[in-house]
């Protein structure tokens, strides 16, 4: 056997596996790393109870999109929406599935959890590098009862592209100007100042071994390292402490149905109660099933995650969507797919 | 049938003997080896077309990676040009990329973790090699192998967990306070001590590179003929005089081809530069500010880089780090040449 023969026998003998993986009754999806931990704990509750596996590689919002393209899984999720014009261009359905708060985190001697106020454009012009020291005036007027030392800030941020950065950059650009036009919204920026962490345990490490750290992270990860989140002046002018109500309270306040694409960034929330920094990740299916079957497959698994999959997500720290919106979005999808029929889910 | 009749031969190489075994016997034909004969030499092409294929295998392979970089690379080359090798913008979101930074993270910390390096693994052969009492030899021996086999995760996790605080804590703050405040020099070594940064993942680096450059070393240093070394003692050398111009010039390729695996290693190093290097795409000449090197840019964005323009300047990030890495080993080739011929004219 030459060299030739043996590359094609390895060829077609991985063709095969391939093609035996896709006909098999399972839902294969790709992306966004932020929701992987909901999605897997969906996926084994479903296997349990329809025999149907689900399939997601957390490969990142970026290569979800791109898997979707490409018709390679069944769906793909981004914690990024694509606008109403690429969704269009791409032929792609686009529908929220879970919502994520973000905290702003920081490593300040004598600063317990909960404790320090900060405001939107303060938190902007830490990051653009304008503020330089915990004891600024403009955190100090805040904070009157804090004893804030004389210690220099450092802005750390996340080095990889991702829907975290994305969220917190959105929320940026909507309360300082100075911070949309100079430097925008994106899963990855050109960050003014600091240091880059890869991922949220990457961030989350820095601020926890440096002195006089700030930075961000999905708001699990702050509870499960015990970092110092901090109080944040909400669009109500409220400061309020992240924690579950706070954002039930900002989802609530979503409407998605004025959102085309369902193209929609739930931060600075209105409401008196909402957590100003929250997200949402988003499904992207293609919109002409050319296998209508696992295209079925599929919504069917977001129909059961839709109504038993909310309240367990809760455990994760994740924040559901309400009731209202899910059956929306369900609703929509008769409309939206086209090869699929979707009345007999 | 006579039991002495030449049996058909099955394999090439039982040949050699069985010919010795008949060499009395009358039976030999020519026509048996003619057969014999054609058939090696069927055998012959078969497997010098074989080992061809290998061969051209790689450069295929390089011809496709090359290929592919610089197709993937295109829509990057066409838009920045020049310019991406001169300015150190980074920003994905108005895409304007250029690739400064990168480049020179690369270069000063491959360069930096290679002189803390070569000084300290030319020590360690030299110690393992000539002057270690015997019991000593096989532990240390096998202690460099040991951290040779670390995979490189692990030295990137040690380093910001243990490293980067310790450098930050008891290093930066004395180069800060001596060096800093030197002038010229000092604009080097000034900023806040975070012990992530240029310096702290030159020293990871050096740390990673120790082990391959004083293997290789210590294997030259070995190889070295006993006799040499031996005239030269009866000669009444010292043990310094032995090793500078006994053993050392006998080994200056093998050094030289250490130095360059180590260079090899510390320019294509991922995954603990990320760790402890900063990933900052600003420009500074201060070596403990963050930076950022080719490989970590790719490990950090790869992933989550949408818009054509953002994949393209990443992949050719890729192709200039296959550009340096074949200067690199093209400058030591030529390096090695001259050496080779230089040694070859004295004698």
């Amino acid at each position: 056997m030459n060299a030739y023969t043996f590359f094609k026998a390895l060829l077609v003998s991985a063709s095969l596996t391939a093609f035996s993986f896709a006909s098999a009754a399972e839902v294969t999806g790709a992306g966004s790393t932020f929701v992987y931990p909901v999605l897997s704990k969906w996926a084994a509750a479903y296997k349990t109870e329809t025999g149907v596996s689900v399939n997601y590689q957390s490969i990142g919002s970026g290569g979800g999109i791109k898997q979707i393209e490409s018709k390679t899984v069944d769906f793909g999720a981004t914690d990024m929406p694509l606008k109403p014009e690429e969704l269009a261009k791409k032929d792609l359905v686009q529908f929220p599935v879970i919502n994520g708060a973000t905290v702003v985190i920081i490593n300040v001697p004598g600063i317990k959890p909960g404790e320090l106020k900060l405001t939107g454009p303060i938190v902007a012009d830490i990051f653009l590098g304008k503020i330089k020291k915990w004891n600024d005036k403009a955190i100090a007027t805040l904070n009157p009862e804090a004893k804030l030392p004389d210690m220099d800030v450092k802005v750390v941020h996340r080095s990889d592209g991702s829907g975290t950065t994305f969220i917190f950059s959105n929320y940026l650009s909507k309360v300082s100007s100075e911070w949309k036009t100079k430097i925008g919204e994106g899963s990855a920026v050109n960050w003014p100042a600091g240091l880059g962490g890869k991922g949220n345990e990457g961030m989350a490490n820095y601020v926890k071994q440096f002195e006089g750290t700030i930075g961000y992270v999905e708001y699990a990860y702050a509870l499960q390292i015990a970092l110092t989140y901090t109080q944040l002046q909400n669009q109500a002018g409220k400061f309020i402490t992240p924690n579950d109500e706070a954002f039930a309270a900002a989802a609530a306040g979503v409407d998605w149905s004025k959102a085309p694409g369902y193209y929609l960034i739930m931060t600075d929330a209105s409401g008196p109660k909402s957590w100003p920094i929250a997200g949402s990740t988003f499904i992207l299916m293609q919109k002409n099933q050319t296998k209508p079957e696992q295209g079925k497959e599929a919504l069917k698994f977001f129909r059961w995650a839709f109504k038993n999959g909310m309240a367990s997500s809760k455990d994760l720290h994740y924040v559901p969507l309400p009731a209202a919106t899910t059956k929306a979005i369900e609703a929509g999808w008769a409309t939206e797919f086209k090869g699929v029929d979707v009345k007999s889910l | 049938m006579d039991s002495r009749t030449p049996k058909e031969s099955t394999g090439y190489l039982r040949d050699f003997d069985e010919p010795f075994a008949l060499k009395n016997s009358a039976l030999l034909s020519s026509r048996y080896m003619k057969r014999q004969l054609t058939k090696h030499q069927r055998i012959d092409t078969a497997f010098r077309v074989l080992t061809f294929l290998a061969a051209l295998s790689i450069l295929l392979v390089l011809a496709a990676v090359l290929g592919t970089l610089f197709t993937g690379a295109l829509p990057a080359i066409r838009a920045f040009g020049w310019k991406f090798f001169t300015t150190s913008h980074w920003n994905p979101v108005t895409e304007e990329f250029g690739a400064l930074v990168p480049i020179y993270g690369t270069l000063i910390t491959s360069f930096l973790a290679l002189t803390i390096a070569v000084p300290v693994s030319f020590g360690i052969a030299l110690f393992l090699t000539e002057i270690s009492p015997r019991f000593l030899k096989s532990p240390l021996g096998i202690a460099i192998e040991l951290l040779a086999a670390i995979p490189s995760v692990i030295y990137g996790m040690w380093g910001l967990f243990f490293f980067a605080p310790f450098v930050a804590k008891e290093i930066e703050p004395w180069i800060a306070n001596h060096i800093g405040t030197l002038p010229v020099i000092g604009t080097f070594f000034v900023g806040p001590s975070l012990g992530i940064g240029i310096l702290p993942a030159s020293l990871i680096l050096a740390i990673m590179v120790i082990p391959f450059v004083s293997a290789i070393m210590r294997d030259v240093f070995n190889l070295v003929p006993p006799l040499l070394k031996e005239s030269a003692y009866g000669l009444g050398a010292t043990k310094w005089e032995v090793v500078w111009n006994v053993v050392v010039p006998e080994s200056r390729m093998g050094i030289l081809a250490g130095v360059m695996l180590g260079l090899g290693r510390a320019l294509g190093e991922t995954m603990a530069v990320t760790f402890v290097i900063g990933n900052s795409h600003e420009l500074s000449a201060s070596l403990l500010a963050p930076g950022s090197t080719i490989s970590s840019t790719l490990a950090n964005e790869f992933t989550e880089a949408v818009g054509e323009l953002y994949t393209a300047s990443l992949i050719e990030l890729g192709l200039i780090l296959f550009v340096i890495t074949f200067f690199v080993l093209a400058i030591a080739k030529y390096m090695m040449i001259r050496m080779q011929n230089k040694v070859g004219g004295k004698a």
